[in-house]
């Protein structure tokens, strides 16, 4: 058996933004190994973008209620202090998002924003290596002329672009994890297709294990090795890619396969 | 730099339209200078001569053209209950006003930032509350009044300051600067009250934008996240705020003048528009207005340097 | 009108009460109750001297005191309340016709005018509005009218900027181009589709006006620019007072304390109308 580098189990997510909670994530269930990459897929609102924020320890800690257990490098993200939670943020466990137009800070410099978690978590690590490496990261994730855009700001770069350079930013301190929440959801089908290959080349090269979270399951099918299926907050089928596409032993599966559009050639 | 140029030459159109329109509205005005010159007595010829001697009878423009050039040197006329250039009679008056109205924005900026990121950081706790409220009242009370009550509060009650008591810059530096700040505090305060708001406001918006949350994704804290991400952002609306506030505040200096006695700008406009000295009213306007409008350029240049995305907007 | 109102006690349908709203009513309510009783009931002859008892403090005779004349000063804070109230609405009536029209038509019609207008416009929104109803005082003379008129002028630049943010706004719309396919005359589409629609933006900006026209206002007649005597307005009746601070102190006080409670009373219906809409 391969490397389990993280056990989520039991996961529930409530909230208490209105009068009576609300759960939106059941009893949620997932394991990582070392260099795989993991779907998750379902409806919009059915817990799969709270379940992977959660994971990124991204869910404020007031508002609402967390119970289970997300275990990473020996600890347990939900209940261990903030200061271990953010020393592995970024640096071990990295997410890019689905608005590329907005994940960026505007009034920044894109370099700048690349360099971040290297600031963050490597400070005995000089400006000179910092710029080095987060060009290197920037040509490395297809970005031509990456000393160029290096001192350009978000606003000058096309939205495919700017994701790249989300990408460029969550990878550039090696993380063992990266998230990807609906990275593509926003993208032309294009521009859907290279960061998909983007995604499957840094998996290759870097053995970082991605959990990709995506409502296309066309997408999902080519690229996870392993896919989980979420409906209304919980896990409703869960296996290998092919078993789960080509035989769904679920009803909701089954109707969320049906829907994919079919181009015979 | 080609935004910077642009500004520039706008400033430069706005500064022509509105000198134009300070111009004709003092051409205007029903009263012939010749006549106040020379008293109601004088022969209708000893006017005419006098008209055509200071150029009245040419054309509208050619008069706002030598009075721009002459305005531009620094001649801005001869005031009509003094017979002194008026240049003369602001020259020593000016530094009291823009202290003044330095001294004020100052302390708003040095009030209200600190005191904004402190409310929008704590949003909702007691202080926040209890600041915000205060907030209120005070953007309520007018700065005269205000000035009022720190006279009565300061003079009377712990005995600091004399009302009354103005020493000029000229004579002794330090009791000039001490002088002018309770002034300097009434102006200020519903500045800063607004200007704490609009920065609480500005920071808890942008502390909800997508771009924070990727800043908390990479191991920043809260801390972090503000004064390295949030701050900068929720400064621009801000800065608008202050340059306008600027301009607020040096005309909120007149009335300041009159409550605490100070002999700065305000005496002689109040008197010259009284007297109908316009040729004083007309060089006081425009003295403000290209203070004014400088401000705006100084405030866009430093929104260009804050805001990358304005150059591509535009 | 009717929605005006509807809008302002909307509170009463919430479950959470607007306390800007509550105070602010409360407030506004108070001062336009005494400026109405004034009209009919005044404790005494607000110009009436009375060489007896000048500069009394608070009494139960005299419940404001009395100023250095012997004049009662609630009798003269009710009058002065009146005259402030008068110019305030005289101001924002101005400044919202004036500038509706104006930012109607620039923005609807855009092109050469609008640019020039609303350069004119920007140049003087820029400038601090005392200070352009200085420039206008010293052109027109002083006097409650041109008090009226000035501040009127000084007011207009910051209502044809909203209304023509707002026209712009609206002018695309679907419901705005089928009147127009339809034939609707321009002027019919500006003033019965476009205009109304503004209101919810208008109404806020409108309380804040009064706020800063009262503000003004008092600040002008302070620096004796303004309604002159026996006509006093507040901000006269201040600096007459200030000059008796230290002696009778509830003079100054009573008068500052009621142009700091009908600014208080509009900024708070502004913010709770703004905090309403904001849900």
């Amino acid at each position: 058996m391969a490397d389990i580098i993280l056990d989520v189990s039991d996961l529930n997510i409530e909230f208490h933004d209105h009068d009576k909670p609300e759960t939106v994530v059941f009893d949620f269930d997932l394991t990582l190994e070392k260099g795989e990459i993991v779907g998750i897929v379902g409806e919009s609102g059915s817990g799969k973008s709270m379940s992977a924020l959660a994971i990124a320890g991204l869910l404020k800690r007031h508002a609402l209620t967390k119970t289970g257990r997300i275990m990473f490098d020996g600890h347990d993200l939900l209940t261990c202090d903030r200061d271990t939670l953010r020393s592995y943020q970024g640096d071990e466990i990295a997410i890019i998002f689905q608005e590329p137009m907005t994940s960026l800070n505007p009034v920044k410099k894109i370099g700048w924003q690349v360099e971040e978690c290297l600031r963050i978590h490597h400070k005995d690590m000089s400006k000179q290596e910092r710029k080095e490496k987060a060009v290197n990261m920037l040509d490395s994730v297809g970005i031509h002329e990456p000393e160029k855009v290096y001192n350009m700001y978000p606003h000058e770069l096309s939205g495919g672009m700017r994701q790249r350079v989300m990408i460029a930013a969550a990878m550039i301190a090696d993380p063992q994890i990266l998230i990807a929440d609906e990275p593509t959801t926003a993208l032309d089908v294009t521009v859907q297709e290279q960061i998909v290959e983007l995604l499957r080349k840094l998996n290759r090269e870097k053995q970082t294990s991605i959990i990709f979270i995506s409502h296309d399951l066309s997408l999902v099918s080519r690229l996870c090795q392993r896919v989980l299926v979420m409906n209304k907050g919980y896990v409703v089928e869960t296996g290998k890619t092919e078993d789960v596409f080509k035989r769904p032993r679920e009803e909701y599966t089954k109707r969320l396969i049906a829907a994919i559009p079919k181009i015979d050639i | 730099m080609k935004y910077i140029i642009k500004k520039i030459l706008m400033m430069i159109l706005t500064l022509v339209v509105v000198s134009f329109c300070v111009f004709l509205a003092f051409s205007l005005i029903p009263g012939d200078p010749a006549t106040r010159k020379l008293g109601t007595e004088a022969t209708p010829e000893l006017i005419m001569q006098y008209r055509e001697k200071m150029g009245l009878n040419d054309p509208l423009l050619v008069r706002y053209f030598r009075w721009l050039i002459s305005f531009i040197k620094g001649d801005m006329g001869t005031s009509y209950s003094y017979s002194v250039p008026v240049s003369s009679m602001l020259m020593n008056k000016l530094p009291i006003t823009l202290t003044l109205g330095i001294m004020s924005f100052v302390m708003m900026i040095v009030i209200s930032i600190p005191l904004g990121i402190y409310t929008a950081k704590h949003e909702n706790g007691y202080i926040d509350k209890v600041i915000v409220v205060i907030n209120q009242i005070i953007m309520a009370v007018p700065p005269f009044f205000s000035g009022i009550l720190l006279t009565f509060l300061f003079g009377m009650i712990f005995k600091l300051f004399t009302p009354g008591g103005f020493v000029s810059y000229t004579q002794d530096m330090g009791a000039f600067l001490k002088y002018l700040i309770l002034p300097a505090i009434s102006i200020a305060l519903p500045k800063a009250a607004m200007s704490t708001k609009l920065l609480r406001g500005s920071v808890i918006a942008e502390a909800e934008k997508d771009y924070t949350r990727t800043a908390y994704s990479r191991g920043n804290s809260t801390t972090e996240v503000l004064y390295r991400h949030v701050l900068k952002n929720a400064m621009i609306p801000v800065i608008t705020f202050m340059g306008m506030a600027l301009a607020d505040m040096i005309a909120g200096s007149i009335v300041i003048e009159q409550v605490f006695s100070i002999p700065g700008i305000s005496r002689i406009l109040l008197t010259s528009i009284s007297n109908r000295d316009y040729p004083v009213v007309e060089a006081i306007i425009m003295g403000i207005a290209i203070l004014v409008i400088v401000t705006n350029l100084l405030v866009d240049i430093i929104y260009r340097i804050i805001d990358p995305r304005i150059e591509t907007m535009e | 009108m009717k929605k005006f109102f509807d809008n302002i006690f909307r509170y009463k349908s919430n479950k959470k009460i607007n306390g800007y709203m509550v105070a602010g009513s409360i407030i506004t309510g108070l001062i336009i109750l005494m400026v109405i009783v004034g009209l009919f009931y005044m404790p005494y002859d607000p110009t009436k001297m009375d060489s007896s008892c000048k500069l009394q403090g608070i009494s139960l005779k005299h419940i404001m005191g009395t100023d250095n004349m012997g004049r009662d000063v609630f009798s003269r804070v009710m009058y002065g309340s009146r005259v402030t109230l008068l110019i305030a609405i005289g101001t924002v009536t101005m400044g919202v016709v004036i500038g509706s029209i104006i930012g109607a038509f620039t923005g609807y019609y855009g092109g050469m005018l609008d640019e020039v207008l609303m350069r004119i416009i920007d140049a003087l929104f820029a400038f601090p509005s005392i200070l352009l109803a200085l420039v206008f005082v010293s052109l027109f003379g002083t006097g409650t009218y041109q008090v009226i008129i000035s501040l009127g002028i000084a007011f207009v630049p910051s209502f044809a900027r909203i209304v023509r943010s707002e026209v712009l706004r609206c002018r695309n719309m679907d419901y705005i181009e089928s009147a127009r396919l339809q034939g609707v005359p321009d002027l019919r589409i500006i003033f019965v589709h476009i205009i109304p629609n503004t209101k919810d933006t208008m109404i806020p900006s409108i309380l804040i006006g009064f706020n800063n026209a009262v503000l003004a206002e008092a600040g002008l007649s302070y620096l004796g620019i303004g309604s002159q005597p026996p006509y006093a307005s507040l901000g006269k009746m201040l600096s007459d007072a200030q000059s008796y601070m230290f002696t009778t102190p509830s003079y100054v006080l009573s008068i500052g304390m009621t142009i700091v409670l009908m600014i208080l009373g509009f900024a708070f219906l502004g913010e709770g109308l703004g905090k309403d809409k904001r849900g």
